[in-house]
């Protein structure tokens, strides 16, 4: 595998960070909204 | 299908097994797809940056195709006044949202390098800023009537006007000159499609993207079903 991105590196990892950013902020709300709403519901 | 899953009761029973199965296909599938993304060589004339468009290009496959889902669960929302409907489409806004976020920012990393700008008011950038402001907009909508059937109905219709940018987005590079390159996946030219080498990881990606959104789709359903439950159940309480 290769990571050496070279003279594009300051473009490919903010994206691929942007990437992350975004998938673990929509993993997180969305577990967290059915285990907040499932306790509520089940009360 | 559709008529299977429009219960409840059998949608929660489907849905419990199939939101952590699609999870765990996205994350094998995207862990196979950024192995091949890194082991791809780099292009002749497009060098590293090529790495961007394995997670480029699916989300703006997944933008659109959340869209597509909003659009189809507001109609059937909007004809049947099925709550499951409004749930669905309710659900899908924020995601798309997402990939369609991802889509501009990641294509402005991409654009800088190669086009020497970062943004540019062409057909393709600005119907993909458009489709964004449709999310936001059927989001905002939703929130600002606080009757949520009525929210919900006026945001459905909204939805549906915003179904005619869908085309737009996909044709905007045959209708208009664009800064923007034409397919060269889905009905590419004779020789303007990708070698198997960018092809296959591109395809996983893909693939993962869409495992991603099916599973994280269906949690938020269930979400909004529980929550509708227990609004329901605080309902009767207060009233005796």
């Amino acid at each position: 595998m290769d990571f050496d991105a070279g003279k594009y590196a300051p473009y490919v990892w903010p994206a691929f960070a942007a990437v992350a950013v975004v998938f673990g902020w929509m993993i997180a709300d969305s577990l967290a909204r059915a285990r907040k709403w499932r306790k509520e519901a089940e009360k | 299908m559709l008529a299977f899953l429009a219960n409840p009761d059998r949608f929660m029973a489907f849905s419990r097994w199939a939101a952590p199965s699609l999870g765990a296909a996205a994350a094998l599938l995207l862990c196979a797809g950024l192995w091949l993304t890194f082991s791809a060589p780099e292009d002749y004339q497009q060098f590293d940056t090529v790495r961007i468009m394995f997670i480029h290009v699916p989300a703006a496959w997944l933008g659109m195709f959340a869209y597509l889902c909003l659009g189809v669960a507001s109609l059937l929302a909007l004809v049947f006044r099925h709550a499951l409907a409004d749930a669905a489409a309710k659900s899908a806004a924020p995601l798309g949202a997402g990939f369609t976020a991802l889509a501009l920012i990641t294509g402005s990393l991409w654009g800088r390098p190669m086009w020497g700008t970062w943004w540019v008011w062409d057909a393709r950038l600005t119907s993909v800023l458009v489709l964004f402001l449709f999310y936001l907009g059927y989001m905002a909508l939703r929130a600002a009537i606080d009757d949520e059937t009525r929210g919900g109905r006026a945001a459905a219709i909204l939805a549906l006007v915003g179904l005619i940018n869908l085309p737009v987005v996909h044709f905007s590079v045959e209708w208009w000159n664009s800064l923007h390159q034409g397919s060269s996946t889905f009905g590419a030219d004779r020789g303007d499609g990708l070698p198997p080498v960018y092809a296959i990881p591109l395809a996983l990606m893909g693939l993962g993207y869409l495992a991603l959104f099916g599973s994280l789709w269906l949690v938020r359903i269930r979400s909004e079903v529980w929550r509708r439950r227990a609004t329901v159940r605080t309902l009767r309480l207060v009233e005796g």
